[in-house]
């Protein structure tokens, strides 16, 4: 499988993982400077340089479990709190939402296309802060310098491993089934229309060449599908057309983010064999998240200014009530720091995590979400 | 939803399909190419089916109707390393003597008996050899008798003093390496015997041919991520008989016919060469995604082609009685709506059936001819 895949991974479910919590800062009608300022500080410690620097280094995909732990860690870079199940419904939507761009794009290449339309989209986050810019700036150059020449082959396998990494998940977001891009059964829709992707012909031609290569003979088939040319080739440039529509915002203010849980498929044992096997994080995996959120630089908060928590549901009822009813197979599981067993490597951890718990900051009378560490051994 | 040359009157060799009863998986399709290997035990009224789930590969028999009878899972052999390995391929290998399961991981190569019971072989790939081995195939390699001392004798050569085989599977490498074993007729005495050097990048898929005679017919194509073809003539050695250039698609999947050589490639296009001059012959659109299996029914001539397009496509193929030319007809096409195809192999020698797998799907599509 491909040693490149997870700096694309990354930014793609960061991405989406912005859009999201900006449609609901702004639905749950968060003062415009905090909702700013909790945007900036993900997205400035999500391009961290040195974050960036462990990021792109050639690597296997870690377990979905190490993964979630780092966007759990990215979520609360700021005064902005969430409750376990506001996270899980977040970690969700993110995941299907790029599973469903993974599988769309046209040409395994195009996902690098799908990853600059969410750099594109961050960057209009922080249009008033040029150092941030630049970092983002800077991580696009070094998506070209990394992706910008691999081969076709390359792009195919990569796109294998995302496929890998998504595999059986099949949880129902509303705005997916209400758009008709996923089916009541969970599964994405794969259309036979639209156009090829760029330097693929339209099925339907048969040629036969004699031995000089002259053509000699030219019959059609029907192919069944409904498809046209590609009109153009999105741009790899920093700056440019796109084409692609897949990895651009699709929320507002008004499409609200529901997730169906009741995705009791068979299809979800092997995940469950995933999650129940008593495999205490490998000790490679440890030492990735030790070294990557190590790099990752949490601005302390300067001054009293007051956290707040994020509801990714509509009511505190219903994110209650969501917490309750989650199935147990989909519980999300984090890493538990007392199950480590090299005591060096527990302490690094610890630190590192401990390094940026905020601890001026009033217990909320939820205490759930607060205390990252708390959180994580909380198993 | 089919699609049908409804212009042209119906050809006897132009069928309609039906779905049949699917078999099911106990885990989902994993989204590799040619992700199905079907054995056809006609004699004992059985197929085989194995599909590579993730970290294992699923084996299972079913009878004629689809009723699952069986089933084994089969893991990678673990290693050092961050999660358990994933297996790359699984394929039934058909030998004249015996029939072998092979298992490919990034760690190297598992050889198993036809039900997956017991391992018989193991060839570890070095660490530098990183990540996946694709296919092999089966291939008898004539030899000549005094070269093979010591040879099992209960074969049916016995009593012709002519030529006696040793057979040969072929495994490509993430590297671009093909390495050659001798394939003992029993037991678990295999042998790398030859590396083969033709391919820069990794190797996708290998097919193959009995030789059909001593001039210079080709036995053996492989493919690889860059679309390039080696065409290989067997011997006491392989000797590469040429070369045909890709065109920086990667070309997931071979077939070998009567000299015919059918590559598809990651654009979703089929190309017919002819296999001893790598000339092209013959070009289709036939996907508007990439290619992700190609199979042959041998009696027939049939082609199948499956794609990411959702769409299987079944195709004959013939020699033009004037020219000699490759030519071929479009038979049939099937919709898996919403399924991203990621195998396909026709389940008898003739081509009036077929079986599908999808990726993220836990179960074995099958279509037989009305």
């Amino acid at each position: 499988m491909s040693v490149r895949t997870l700096p694309l991974l990354f930014l793609n479910l960061g991405g989406e993982m912005l859009y999201i919590l900006d449609q609901r800062l702004r639905a749950q009608n968060i003062p415009g400077d905090k909702a700013r300022k909790v945007l900036n500080d993900i997205i400035s410690t999500m391009f961290n340089r040195k974050f960036m620097e462990e990021l792109f280094k050639p690597q296997e995909l870690y377990s979905k479990k190490a993964l979630r732990t780092v966007y759990n860690r990215l979520a609360h870079a700021s005064i902005m709190r969430l409750n376990q199940a506001s996270m899980d419904k977040l970690y969700d939507l993110m995941t299907m939402a790029f599973k469903y761009q993974v599988l769309l794009c046209p040409r395994p290449k195009d996902v690098l296309l799908v990853t600059f339309n969410h750099l594109d989209a961050i960057k209009g986050f922080i249009q008033d802060s040029p150092t941030i810019l630049n970092q983002v700036d800077e991580t696009f150059r070094q998506l070209t310098d990394a992706y910008g020449s691999l081969s076709a082959g390359e792009f195919q396998l990569i796109r294998q491993t995302l496929l890998i990494f998504f595999q059986d998940l099949h949880i129902r977001v509303s705005i997916f089934l209400k758009d008709r891009v996923q089916n009541s059964n969970g599964r994405f829709v794969l259309p036979v229309s639209g156009p090829v992707p760029w330097g693929t012909e339209v099925p339907g031609l048969i040629r036969m060449f004699n031995n000089k290569g002259e053509e000699v003979k030219k019959t059609e088939f029907k192919h069944g599908g409904n498809y046209v040319s590609a009109p153009k080739e999105g741009s790899f440039e920093l700056y440019g057309d796109r084409v692609l529509k897949l990895g651009t915002n699709m929320y507002s203010v008004n499409r609200t983010v529901e997730t169906h849980m009741s995705a009791a498929s068979k299809n979800l044992t092997s995940q469950t064999q995933e999650n129940i096997t008593p495999n205490p994080l490998a000790k490679e995996e440890l030492n990735f998240l030790a070294r990557l959120m190590g790099g990752m630089e949490i601005k302390k908060p300067s001054g009293p200014e007051p956290g707040f928590r994020l509801n990714l549901f509509t009511t505190d009822e219903e994110e209650e009530h969501a917490a309750q009813s989650r199935p147990e197979e989909l519980t999300y599981d984090i890493i538990n720091i007392q199950a480590i067993q090299d005591q060096q490597q527990k302490e690094e951890l610890a630190r590192i995590m401990g390094e940026f718990e905020i601890k001026e900051q009033p217990r909320q009378s939820s205490s759930k979400g607060d205390d990252l560490l708390a959180m994580m051994d909380e198993l | 939803m089919v699609a049908a040359d409804s212009e042209r009157p119906k050809d006897p060799a132009v069928r309609m399909f039906r779905r049949e009863r699917s078999v099911p998986l106990r885990g989902s399709a994993a989204a590799l190419c040619n992700n199905l290997s079907v054995l056809q035990l006609p004699a004992r009224n059985l197929m085989h089916f194995a599909v590579v789930h993730g970290p294992s590969a699923q084996l299972l028999s079913a009878a004629p109707e689809g009723v699952p009878l069986a089933q084994r899972q089969l893991h990678a052999k673990e290693g050092a390393g961050v999660s358990p390995p994933l297996i790359t391929q699984v394929h039934w290998c058909v030998l004249p003597f015996r029939v072998l399961l092979v298992l490919t991981s990034h760690r190297g190569i598992q050889m198993y008996e036809s039900d997956g019971s017991i391992m018989v072989y193991w060839h570890a790939l070095d660490s530098g050899d990183t990540s996946s081995v694709f296919l092999f195939h089966t291939q008898y390699r004539l030899c000549l008798l005094e070269e093979l001392l010591p040879v099992a004798t209960s074969s049916v050569w016995e009593g012709q003093e002519v030529i006696q085989g040793v057979l040969v599977l072929a495994a490509g490498t993430w590297t671009g390496r093909v390495l050659v074993f001798d394939i003992p007729a029993k037991g678990p005495n295999i042998v790398l015997s030859e590396e083969l050097a033709g391919h820069q990048t990794a190797v996708t898929d290998i097919a193959t041919e009995p030789a059909q005679g001593q001039d210079s017919v080709a036995d053996m194509v492989t493919a690889d991520d860059s679309g390039l073809l080696c065409v290989w003539r067997s011997g006491s050695e392989f000797t590469l008989l040429t070369r045909i250039p890709g065109f920086g698609i990667p070309c997931p999947s071979v077939q070998l016919w009567q000299g015919i050589i059918a590559a598809g490639y990651g654009n979703g296009q089929i190309r017919l060469y002819e296999a001893t001059t790598g000339t092209l012959h013959v070009q289709i659109n036939a996907h508007a995604r990439a290619i992700c299996a190609l199979d042959l029914a041998p009696e027939m001539g049939k082609l199948l082609s499956a794609s990411e397009d959702t769409f299987v496509h079944i195709w004959k193929l013939r020699r033009s009685p004037e020219s000699g030319y490759i030519e071929v007809e479009h038979c049939h096409g099937e919709c898996v709506s919403d399924i991203q195809v990621c195998g396909a192999r026709f389940c008898d020698p003739s081509g009036s059936s077929f079986a599908v797998t999808g990726y993220d799907l836990a179960e074995i599509l099958r279509y037989s001819s009305v």
